[in-house]
């Protein structure tokens, strides 16, 4: 027997442990639950974006064989929410966007349902439409909430603005900003904008609800926060927090996108009308992009100024969140967008003003990245832009400003190596990839035009100032252990990440634990969410706790199988032993439920390790300057992409998309390296081919995947490449940083350069798609 | 074929090398009857519209977008879905080249794939690229897939 002293399994890129079961085609997703008796609604969604419901009409629908109950506003007039309580779970009296749900009808089978929602006859009085941000800013503008100063605050940064259609306005301000803009000798300003998009996760989102006899509510979600909603229908329904179970199978995709409470809400009042029967809530694709929330759009002025060496002196950043009809996560991105709103760079004074703006568009939530693919758009166009005027190298203009140990975040939270990482090393490793010095643009050929675009990011995990995680380890008899945690599998590979950490501190077979890849809030520990590429962090740090405790406790048993001190004894291998010679010890097999005397007596019973982390010293920031400390660490990057732009049609295929990340120890880089590139694709999906098109009456004409183009086979990068700089962070689980959402970062914002240069126009407002960039190069682009 | 005159007709699926009598109506869907009466899961509701390609099951061997074909039209076919395809080397090459992360569109690409090796053992990048175009993925960057594909093509060609 060894002692397993060069065991490892952080660092290496272990198989996932979910792959097989996926590649079989026998893991159960939410929607592939089928049983008799189950119930099935379907939602009736308005026809107008703004619109003063008159009567709801549903004597025909009731005709149609099967109807079981058909659910309207009236049923909870109430507003609910995860930051501000601003939105009615089912519209009542006026409806807001297009596609927002206005009934529910619960029906023996789904296609019956489907017909009495054609069969619902509503009636509608038109209202004057807020079809942009800039309208929604304008004063005068018509009014998506008339009475938003009495919504609730369910967090306290939320700042809604009575009279206007701002559902929240964060402020930085840090230096002096206005004496510091006259002192600039160059100074550059531009706008960026960009629709609303969608998530497109390719598992629609559904739920199943049901309310017991003695009071229970069980409800089944693909969600990333399940114990959110515990929360939400504590607040809302008035349920007692412990008569609410949360059941979430693994997850088809999310990005974000089933971080909040939206569907759940509606099949627990659908299941209230019919008793408390089990009902099933499943999203039409239609109804997952426009219905469910989807992602920000934004209207971006930035303002920068430097020394004419290129040395930042000030930045001024307006934000308008394009949030839809409901501040929902919007108006935590709105913060999140502020409080990093520089990019990675030290720049002394910062004036920011984040403005969450509700229009009569579908509403939004969080989308990976939660504002940081976003504001690193404007952010790194404007940085490029500066870099032509003060005639710098991109590069080396972004090398004289980037942030370092010392400098200051917009907040004020002081930087060093441990919480910041290296930025510039990160930017040196990516201009070596791209090979940069070989040159920004060529000519190729007649119809060829190469060219290269950079952009840094960064990002903190502004996770809630109590976020934490949990976890319960628990020894079988063959000495092989369960992980229990409430993190979530949405596809990014956390399970396995949790699994490895735990396999490294019990020095022991990664086969020989065994992770629980469903979640059931009754069982499982509670975490926070999961989302903010917080889960390697908080919930690894729970495992490395667990284990402590598991170690503990078998140290403890095997000292009296041993007959020694349990100071003296060592765990690996699947042993305990004596730490002064290894080749005497016990198989922790033979003591995972308790070691037994000869004699038949038994002490210490199972192996049951458990343990907790909760986020240490964060604050939230303040209302005038937005001095706080939002997050534990950054994780801070590079991206570069080179396209190919034909500059007769102005179409162009991207030939590379490089990442370099610190994201601090790697626990698997393999999964790493794939979270990038997964990552670098939806970012180069989202700059290049998406965005919701509106008509003149704020209605989505592209509502599906036939018209709204998400990046197809065959349309990715030729190539990607993916490095890592390890810089350790003292309080992530073997030194990890989050890395979950960085891939999609910078890379908006990498393409928008390198196509910029390509073009020789400056490419402001999103998506890239040829006509676009025609437009743009004949003067004539229109912002969005 | 047994119908009640009205709504329901008994027909005879074969799927995966089984007969199964199920009932339906005439508007349910291949991929509906497969799911909810065969419990036959791994084909995937998605977009409902022939756009995603996460519904894609064989019939005859040509893949099919389940989502938009009828139940009773499919009564003469040979049906194959994920669940009738377990331990193929082309399931392995998707777990070996990190093809796989949420796994909803996995069984829809691996089916697709299994079809393409088939017909077009040698296939070229430009036909790999044509079949597999039917098929969105959200999650990876679609390299890892196509290496996948890469790698079975290959090998079957080989063979």
């Amino acid at each position: 027997m060894t002692t397993n002293q060069g065991w490892k399994s952080v660092g290496n890129p272990e198989q996932r442990i979910d792959a097989v079961e996926k590649a079989a085609g026998t893991v159960k997703y939410i929607g592939d639950f089928a049983m008799p008796g189950l119930l099935h609604a379907k939602l009736v969604t308005s026809t107008h974006a703004h619109a003063k419901i008159l009567s709801i009409h549903t004597e025909e629908a009731w005709k149609v064989p099967g109807v079981r109950a058909i659910v309207t506003g009236e049923m909870f007039p109430f507003h609910i929410g995860p930051i501000l309580a601003d939105r009615p779970p089912l519209a009542w009296e006026k409806v807001r966007y297009y596609g927002e749900p206005v009934a529910i009808v619960v029906a023996d089978h789904e296609y019956q349902a489907k017909q009495a929602v054609q069969k619902v006859q509503v009636e509608y009085q038109p209202l004057p439409v807020v079809n942009s941000v800039q309208q929604a800013f304008e004063t005068g503008a018509p009014l998506v909430h008339e009475n938003s100063s009495q919504y609730m605050k369910i967090i306290s940064n939320v700042y809604p603005v009575p009279g206007t259609n701002i559902g929240s306005h964060i402020k930085i301000r840090k230096g002096d900003f206005q004496t510091a803009w006259l002192s600039c000798e160059e100074i550059f300003e531009a706008t960026y904008s960009f629709n609303l998009t969608d998530h497109v996760a390719m598992e629609t989102r559904s739920t199943r609800v049901e309310i017991t006899p003695s009071g229970k509510v069980v409800v089944h979600s693909c969600t990333q926060s399940p114990f959110t909603i515990k929360k939400v229908f504590n607040q809302f329904f008035n349920i007692a927090v412990g008569n609410i179970v949360v059941h979430a199978p693994l997850v088809g995709g999310a990005f974000g996108g089933k971080g909040t409470v939206q569907l759940e809400p509606l099949a627990y009042l659908a299941s209230k009308a019919v008793g408390g029967k089990l009902v099933k809530l499943e999203n039409s694709r239609e109804e997952d992009m426009i219905t469910s929330p989807c992602h920000i759009g934004l209207k971006a002025t930035i303002s920068l100024g430097a020394t004419k060496e290129g040395k930042l002196v000030a930045g001024k950043y307006t934000f308008l969140v394009d949030s839809g009809a409901y501040t929902d996560q919007a108006a935590g991105i709105t913060r999140a967008a502020a409080l990093d709103c520089t990019g990675p760079y030290n720049i002394p004074n910062v004036w920011c003003d984040s403005y969450c703006m509700y229009t009569n568009h579908p509403f939004a939530t969080s989308f990976r990245g939660y504002g940081h693919p976003e504001l690193t758009f404007a952010v790194e166009r404007t940085m490029d832009q500066l870099a032509r005027k003060l005639n710098l190298d991109p590069i080396r203009f972004r090398l004289l400003n980037t942030i370092k140990p010392g400098d200051t975040s917009p907040t004020q939270t002081l930087l060093d190596a441990n919480n910041i990482g290296d930025a510039a090393k990160c930017i040196e490793r990516a201009k070596e990839l791209i090979q940069w010095d070989q040159g920004q643009r060529r000519e190729t050929g007649e119809r060829k035009v190469r060219s290269k675009g950079i952009s840094l990011f960064w990002k903190t995990s502004t996770t809630a100032t109590n976020a934490q995680a949990g976890t319960v380890l628990t020894f079988e008899a063959d000495g092989s252990v369960n992980l229990n945690c409430a993190a979530i599998e949405v596809g990014q590979g956390a399970k396995t990440v949790l699994a490895q950490i735990l396999a490294e501190k019990l020095k022991m077979d990664l086969k020989d634990i065994h992770v629980t890849m469903e979640l059931n809030s009754q069982y499982d520990p509670h975490q926070w969410r999961t989302v903010a590429s917080s889960t390697t962090f908080l919930a690894g740090r729970a495992v490395l706790a667990a284990a402590e405790d598991a170690i503990r406790q078998l140290k403890k048993t095997a000292g009296i199988a041993m007959q020694c001190s349990p100071e003296d004894l060592d765990v690996g291998g699947g042993r305990v032993y004596l730490k002064a010679n290894p080749e005497y010890g016990v198989q922790i097999k033979d003591i995972a439920l308790g070691y037994k005397y000869p004699n038949g007596h038994t002490v210490e019973g199972q192996i049951i390790g458990s343990g907790k982390y909760v986020q240490r010293h964060l604050t939230p920031m303040d209302e005038n300057t937005g001095f706080g400390k939002p997050g534990p660490w950054w994780s801070v990057g590079a991206q570069a992409v080179e396209v190919e732009w034909d500059p007769k049609d102005y179409t162009y295929k991207i030939l590379k998309a490089i990442t370099v990340l610190d994201g601090g120890t790697i626990i698997n880089p393999m999964m790493a390296t794939q979270q990038m590139r997964g990552g670098m694709s939806l970012g180069l999906s989202f700059a290049s081919s998406e965005g919701f098109i509106f008509d003149q009456q704020g209605i989505v004409r592209n509502p599906q995947l036939r018209t709204y183009k998400i990046m197809r086979f065959g349309e990715q990068p030729e190539e990607y490449l993916v490095d890592f700089i390890e810089t350790p962070n003292i309080d992530g689980p073997y030194g990890a940083r989050g890395i979950g959402e960085y891939g999609v970062i910078g890379a908006a914002a990498a393409l928008g350069n390198s196509l910029s240069t390509a073009a020789g126009v400056e490419l402001n407002h999103l998506p890239l798609i040829p006509e676009l960039i025609w437009q743009a190069k004949q003067g004539k682009e229109e912002e969005l | 074929m047994i119908s009640n005159g009205k709504s329901k007709t008994v027909i005879e699926l074969h799927v995966n090398g089984d007969s199964h009598e199920v009932m339906v109506r005439s508007g349910d869907t291949l991929l509906d009857i497969l799911r909810e009466q065969l419990g036959l899961s791994g084909a995937k509701r998605s977009c409902e519209n022939g756009d995603c390609g996460a519904c894609t099951v064989l019939a005859d061997g040509k893949p099919i977008h389940s989502c938009l074909s009828l139940a009773i039209e499919s009564c003469d076919q040979s049906l194959m879905t994920i669940e009738g395809l377990m331990g193929s080397p082309i399931q392995q090459a998707f777990v070996d080249n990190w093809a796989i992360q949420c796994g909803f569109c996995t069984p829809g690409f691996i089916l697709n794939c299994h079809a393409l090796a088939t017909e077009h053992p040698n296939a070229s990048d430009e036909v790999i690229e044509e079949w597999m175009c039917s098929n969105l993925c959200r999650c990876t960057g679609y390299q890892e897939i196509k290496e996948a594909v890469q790698s079975v093509v290959r090998a079957s060609g080989n063979a």
